[in-house]
């Protein structure tokens, strides 16, 4: 048996197993490749929420569920905290029904940190079933489309409310997605019509469904994955769990390449014998 | 090391661990953690979407004070849809959902013609000529060409041979650096969901990676 014999005839779940070890041993040993480099989507993210005059309200739709933590939380948090920081106002809304918990907790923790209030300088609105529905309603009225906040305080008695009608006084949309209901459904509901400027932060699998929209202008900036979230974490100067996870990413993507490169080497006889090795 | 005392995140853990041990082969741990999640999940959405939706927008609206006798309507028609239990009357639910196929895609045609269609080929009319930047000229050759090169392997009403099976061939080129593209986007994305579960289990629960 020759050595790509072997290889076409390895249990896949050895590369499960180095898989695994790839992305354990350097969380644990803190083994480190190269410093992250923020890219020009993660600066476009960035510099959009810059841009964003103090005082401001921006719509920040959470729109993923526990399933895709490890990609959406860390550039949510991180996009949190650089309204925060900027001291932006910040309505919070979810098409994702688990989403409600996670942006509940993102809030949290940036309003603890720089020291900002529920209802005064941020405001969850929560879950709407509808997906396009509600993004299209929203544009007629917020407060119909949510008329109370996570805890069911009526939006007539939140502060930071006060004035919101429609996207017209929304100075920024920022979309962290998951997939569908999403950035795509934001971009084509509110984007199109109501020229709000619009920036993304969205799973890897699903970025290049939105280079398009980038490369035309209807999107200021994207994130895509953890590395987008880990080029965002750099700029906003708060590595977090993204940045920790994207050597173990590295190592793995390496090998990866590797096993692709190998596959294709040992499936070379086959094809070149038609298949009948 | 410092073992979680949280009675959650040993739930969590040990789900996590019992949908990870499919990786080896199917077993009874994982099929039990899969109808957890399935039961768990149709539970959590009924419960939110009635709190959320139900309740605010129709009951609250209906019942209480100052009531919006519109509002019939749609309850109407929501109680319909559960007409598909009963064979007799089933066709009672297709007014409601006449009514859904009648707005929805009228949504989404309306948002793809303005976000997608009118958008994009607005995006793509590019200068063939940067003066003083040639790297953007070279983009938007690459963009263009590959943009013509692509829709003409889409066109099937002439056979693909000569200058537009040359093209055509260009196309596919375009094509498969896509894929590609979007074949590493998903390693990644599988990656990093990795990640996040070993990250949740050594630190959550474990408590040996300090983040």
């Amino acid at each position: 048996m020759t050595f790509f014999d072997g290889l076409r005839k390895i249990d896949r779940r050895w590369i499960f197993l180095a898989i695994g070890l790839l992305v354990v041993v350097p969380l644990l040993t803190g083994f480190h490749i190269a410093p992250v480099q923020p890219s020009a989507r993660a600066r476009g993210f960035y510099d959009a929420i810059e841009k964003v005059p103090a005082g401001s309200k921006v719509l920040l739709a959470g729109d993923y569920d526990p399933g895709t933590i490890a990609e959406n939380y860390p550039m949510h948090l991180a996009a949190v905290r650089q309204l925060m920081r900027r001291n932006i106002k910040i309505i919070a809304v979810e098409l994702y029904p688990g989403g409600p918990p996670l942006a509940d907790r993102v809030l949290r923790i940036a309003g603890a940190e720089y020291n900002k209030k529920e209802g005064i300088d941020y405001t969850n609105l929560g879950y709407k079933s509808g997906n396009e529905a509600v993004m299209s309603q929203m544009g007629s009225s917020i407060p119909v489309t949510f008329p109370a906040d996570r805890s069911g305080t009526k939006v007539s008695r939140i502060p930071v409310m006060k004035g919101v009608e429609n996207f017209g006084q929304i100075a920024l949309l920022i979309s962290v997605s998951a997939g569908y209901p999403g950035t795509k459904e934001w971009v084509q509901q509110v984007v199109s019509r109501y020229h709000v400027p619009m920036v993304a932060g969205v799973t890897a699998v699903s970025a290049p469904e939105y280079y398009p929209y980038l490369q035309a202008g209807q999107l200021q900036g994207l994130l895509g994955g953890m590395a987008g979230a880990a080029e965002y974490e750099t700029l906003v100067k708060a590595p977090g769990l993204a940045t920790r996870g994207m050597d173990a990413q590295s190592l793995a993507h390496i090998f990866i390449a590797l096993m692709i490169l190998l596959g294709n080497l040992a499936a070379l006889p086959q094809r070149s014998s038609g298949g009948k090795s | 090391m410092h073992l979680s005392t949280d009675l959650g995140v040993w739930i969590a853990a040990l789900l996590t661990l019992g949908i990870l041990s499919f990786l080896y082969k199917d077993n009874p741990a994982y099929k039990l953690c899969e109808h957890l999640f399935v039961g768990v999940s149709a539970g959590y959405y009924v419960v939110l979407n009635y709190f959320s939706v139900v309740k605010p927008n129709l009951l609250d609206k209906l019942f209480g004070p100052g009531p919006d006798y519109f509002l019939i309507v749609p309850l109407i028609l929501g109680v319909l849809l559960f007409s598909r239990f009963f064979p007799k009357g089933d066709w009672l639910s297709r007014w409601s959902i006449a009514l859904i196929l009648g707005v929805y895609p009228a949504l989404r045609i309306t948002g793809f013609g303005q976000g997608d269609f009118v958008e994009q080929i607005h995006g793509s009319m590019l200068p063939l000529w940067v003066p003083g930047n040639p790297a953007a000229t070279v983009n938007n050759w690459l963009l263009i060409g590959g943009l013509l090169a692509t829709l003409i392997f889409f066109f099937f009403s002439k056979e693909h041979k000569g200058a537009l099976g040359g093209t055509a061939k260009v196309g596919v080129y375009f094509l498969m650096v896509s894929f590609g593209a979007s074949y590493g986007y998903t390693v990644m994305a599988r990656i990093s969901l990795l990640i996040g579960r070993v990250m949740f289990l050594l630190h959550d629960w474990l408590g040996v990676l300090h983040l």
